[in-house]
């Protein structure tokens, strides 16, 4: 069992849990995953490491509320246990002086793009941040992104704070200035990880993204996590999670995330009912 | 001499019709009378031929003479003091080819059925509740990590602790038992017999430490520069296996690994009670004729299929599966497709397989593997619909561990070079065996590479 040492909201639906977790923390590296278990009859979730103290020998995770796991998960309190916490799992991020690096982080991955950032900047990257969320309610962590970049731009979908627009669109700006862009790294949801491989495509910049399929064992043993990725299949967990994003067969990516939509429905109404009839009592 | 007795005592099973629909176990065991009828039948031959057949050399027909004494409590401590998981042997060795291969009965054509007599041994100890544990020695002072909770790493760890070792077991899921958990289904091996053979181990001392991926959360290096005097890999053959054609990655197609890791480790056949879903179709192709293909093929008539293929590329005397779960599959109206293999994958704009394009295959001239080869017949392409695959071929070693162990040769498919007799690998204080060693074959070998292994590393350790 591991303790959940601390649990913060970051916004209404995103949430931050630090969980007791010593030999996790002795080897955790920017862009490592764990495999997640909420109760005993739970389903095996990765989700990224976003930060951890080995000290401490701790291990952060920010989650969004999606589905009936995370839900699950986000109903738990200091204090609280959770069953399964296996990793660090997944090739870290490959970090080296690149010389300027931009990291895209999109929803709750921001979270995730600052240990990459900060690696980026140890090693010598000049170090361009761009984080992007639907309105003004749901940014986190700006603060802690800007103290590990040396620029920072900001986007809402709808304009509420800072620039209106996606990601994308300051991306390109910077494809297209006078800047030579090494790499760009990009995080979040996989359209936002797809739109930002196209929109670096034709300028040649080398694109790194984290991809998010199902998984279940999360070390190689079932190909759930199965992806394409110039043209051979690759095994998410233990070949990535990082991927050539000019590389990656992204509509078969999006075919097999939907692979369980109807269970994941039915999952969450009975998960619902159970928790309206648990608060009336 | 008495006259030999050939009336070899069937096993009680569920009904065909009825257990395809439900995960309770298919085998019901025997009853005391048919246990005692069928112990009285074995001629405690003095050549013990069943002894030569069975990889651990248990005791055969002194257990047997327990049980047909009444003495079970006996029978329980001659089975154990060679093999410490019975309740799990009795269930899915291939006795056919061991020990009932080899019954001087087996001859006449009515071997004494030693599996099912060992399950109703171990069974009998279950239903009274205590089990008796053995003597432990006194402590060593040594440490071993066993990684891998599968019966050649269960086997190893008991065996060490036994001789007064203080032994982890560092297993990468979240329960101990190896295929036995994951991969043999609930209606073969009922996973509440697993876990009290898990906790027998445990109660011998050995402490088992779950979600510990080695490679990752702990390399090898690690363990044996923390304490640990010697490290035993019992890590298993645990990567699936494709077939490479056009189509695979469909959603829809499964490893036999996924498919019966979600219905039987993560309990899918029971969702949404359990959280962890799985889509087993109408029309389910398993590709493969192993246990594993077996497997698969009858989780899918209980998940609910209509209609079940085995497709195979050679004929049913080269199916790998144990006859006894054949006969089973067949009896609960699974389709062997022989002679079949399939060429590519068609799926719908959703994304989803909805067909598998086959070749018609012929038998050739024998292969490296003594079968005889499959050949394509030229033109004879047809296709099958289906909504769901399960690609049942096989499975080689994850490379976790090997890639980030210095020192550790590993063959050309991946298996760690390990000596046969001792388990030793080229590694220093690092012992392997089961199907890491052996690529995928049985719970019975696993078992008896776990005890050589157990045995080499005590006496490497006293020495
Ligand atoms: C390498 C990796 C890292 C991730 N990191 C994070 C993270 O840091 N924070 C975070 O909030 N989310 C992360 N995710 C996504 C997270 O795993 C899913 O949101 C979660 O599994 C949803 O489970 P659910 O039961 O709450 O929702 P469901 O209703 O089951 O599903 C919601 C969505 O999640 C996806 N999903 C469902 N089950 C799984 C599964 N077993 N494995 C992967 N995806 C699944 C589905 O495609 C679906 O679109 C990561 C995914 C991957 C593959
Ligand atoms: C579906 C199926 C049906 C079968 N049916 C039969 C049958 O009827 N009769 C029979 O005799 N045999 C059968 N077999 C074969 C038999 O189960 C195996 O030969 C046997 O389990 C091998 O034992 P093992 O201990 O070597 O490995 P496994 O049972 O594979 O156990 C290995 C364990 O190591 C763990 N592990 C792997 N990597 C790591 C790591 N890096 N760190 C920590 N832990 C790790 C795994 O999670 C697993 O728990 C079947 C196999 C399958 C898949
Ligand atoms: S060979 Fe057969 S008959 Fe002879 S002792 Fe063994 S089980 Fe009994
Ligand atoms: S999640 Fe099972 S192989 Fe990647």
């Amino acid at each position: 069992m591991y303790k959940i040492l601390l649990r913060e909201d970051l916004v209404p639906s995103i949430h931050l849990f630090k969980i007791e977790a010593p030999a996790v923390a002795s080897k955790a590296q920017a862009g490592q995953f764990v495999i997640v278990r909420v109760d005993e009859k739970g389903e095996r979730i990765p989700l990224t490491i976003a930060d951890w103290d080995r000290e401490e020998g701790s291990i952060t995770i920010v989650v969004m509320a999606v589905g009936a796991t995370t839900r699950k998960l986000a109903q738990l309190e200091a204090g609280d246990y959770i069953p399964t916490f296996a990793g660090p799992l997944g090739l870290p991020t490959h970090i080296e002086k690149f010389g300027t690096v931009v990291c895209v982080g999109g929803g709750f991955a921001v979270a995730t793009i600052v240990p990459i950032a900060r690696a980026l900047k140890e090693a010598g990257n000049k170090v361009i941040s761009i984080m992007g969320a639907r309105n003004k309610d749901l940014l986190f962590w700006e603060d802690r992104l800007g103290s590990v970049s040396d620029s920072l731009i900001v986007t809402t979908d709808d304009g509420s704070y800072a620039r209106k627009g996606v990601v994308t669109e300051p991306l390109k700006e910077l494809l297209e200035s006078n800047e030579k862009i090494d790499r760009v790294i990009a995080i979040g949801p996989t359209v936002m990880m797809k739109f930002c491989s196209l929109t670096t495509q034709p300028f040649g910049v080398k694109t790194i993204v984290s991809l998010n399929p199902i998984m279940v064992d999360g070390t190689g043993m079932c190909g759930c996590c199965r992806v394409e990725v110039g043209g051979e299949t690759k095994f998410t967990c233990v070949d990535g999670p990082d991927f050539d994003g000019h590389q990656v067969d992204w509509d078969l990516l999006f075919a097999r995330q939907r692979i369980y939509l109807d269970e994941e429905k039915r999952s969450l109404e009975m998960w619902e009912q159970l928790s309206k009839s648990g608060s009336e009592k | 001499m008495p006259k030999l007795d050939l009336n070899r005592i069937s096993m009680p099973k569920q009904e065909p019709l009825v257990r395809a629909k439900n995960f309770n176990e298919v085998a019901l065991g025997y009853t005391a009378e048919m246990a005692l009828a069928e112990a009285s039948r074995c001629i405690l031959c003095p050549k013990r031929a069943c002894v030569d057949g069975c990889p651990v050399e248990v005791d055969i027909p002194e257990f047997i003479d327990a049980v047909r004494q009444g003495n079970m409590r006996d029978a329980v401590r001659i089975l154990k003091s060679k093999n410490s998981l019975p309740g799990i042997c009795g269930r899915v060795c291939p006795q056919e080819t061991q020990c009932e291969e080899t019954c001087s009965l087996a001859k006449k054509g009515a071997p004494i059925a030693i599996g099912r007599l060992e399950r109703y041994v171990a069974d009998w100890e279950l239903a009274q509740g205590e089990m008796e544990k053995p003597e432990i020695a006194k402590p060593t002072g040594r440490r071993i990590a066993v990684v891998g909770s599968g019966p050649a790493g269960l086997t190893a760890a008991a065996d060490l602790a036994k001789l007064g070792h203080e032994v982890t077991i560092f297993e990468a899921l979240h329960i101990a038992g190896g295929v036995l958990m994951y991969g043999i289904p609930e209606f073969r091996m009922p996973k509440h017999i697993v876990q009290t053979e898990v906790d027998y181990v445990r109660s011998l001392g050995v402490e088992v430490r779950l979600d510990s991926v080695v490679g990752k959360t702990f390399t090898v290096d690690d363990l044996l520069g923390n304490g640990y005097n010697a490290v035993f890999l019992g890590i298993g053959a645990g990567a699936p296996m494709f077939l490479n054609i056009p189509g695979e990655n469909l959603n829809g197609i499964y490893s036999a690994n996924e498919f019966l890791t979600r219905t039987n480790l993560m309990k899918a056949y029971l969702f949404p009670e359990y959280d962890t879903p799985i889509k087993a179709g109408r029309r389910v192709a398993v590709i493969g004729a192993g246990n594993v293909a077996m497997d698969g093929a009858r989780c899918s008539l209980r998940l609910g299929a209509e209609e079940v293929y085995i497709v195979y590329r050679r004929s049913e005397a080269e199916m790998p599966a144990r006859l006894e779960e054949k006969e089973n599959a067949k009896e609960e109206g699974i389709i062997f497709k022989l002679l079949t293999n399939p060429k590519q994958f068609f799926g719908n704009d959703q994304g989803w397989v909805t067909g598998m394009e086959c070749y018609q295959m012929e038998l050739g001239e024998p292969d490296d593997s003594g079968r005889r080869r499959p050949i394509v017949k030229p033109g004879s392409e047809f296709t099958i619909d289906v909504d769901t695959v399960v690609v049942a071929l096989g499975t080689t070693p994850n490379p976790l561990v090997s890639k980030t162990t210095k020192d550790l040769e590993v063959t050309r498919r991946g298996t760690v070079v390990a000596d046969e007799e001792t388990g030793k690998t080229t590694k220093p204080g690092v012992w392997a065996g089961g199907d890491i060693v052996t690529g995928a074959a049985t719970v019975i070998s696993a078992m008896g590479a776990g005890k050589r292994a157990a045995a080499s590393i005590d006496e490497t350790l006293r020495g």
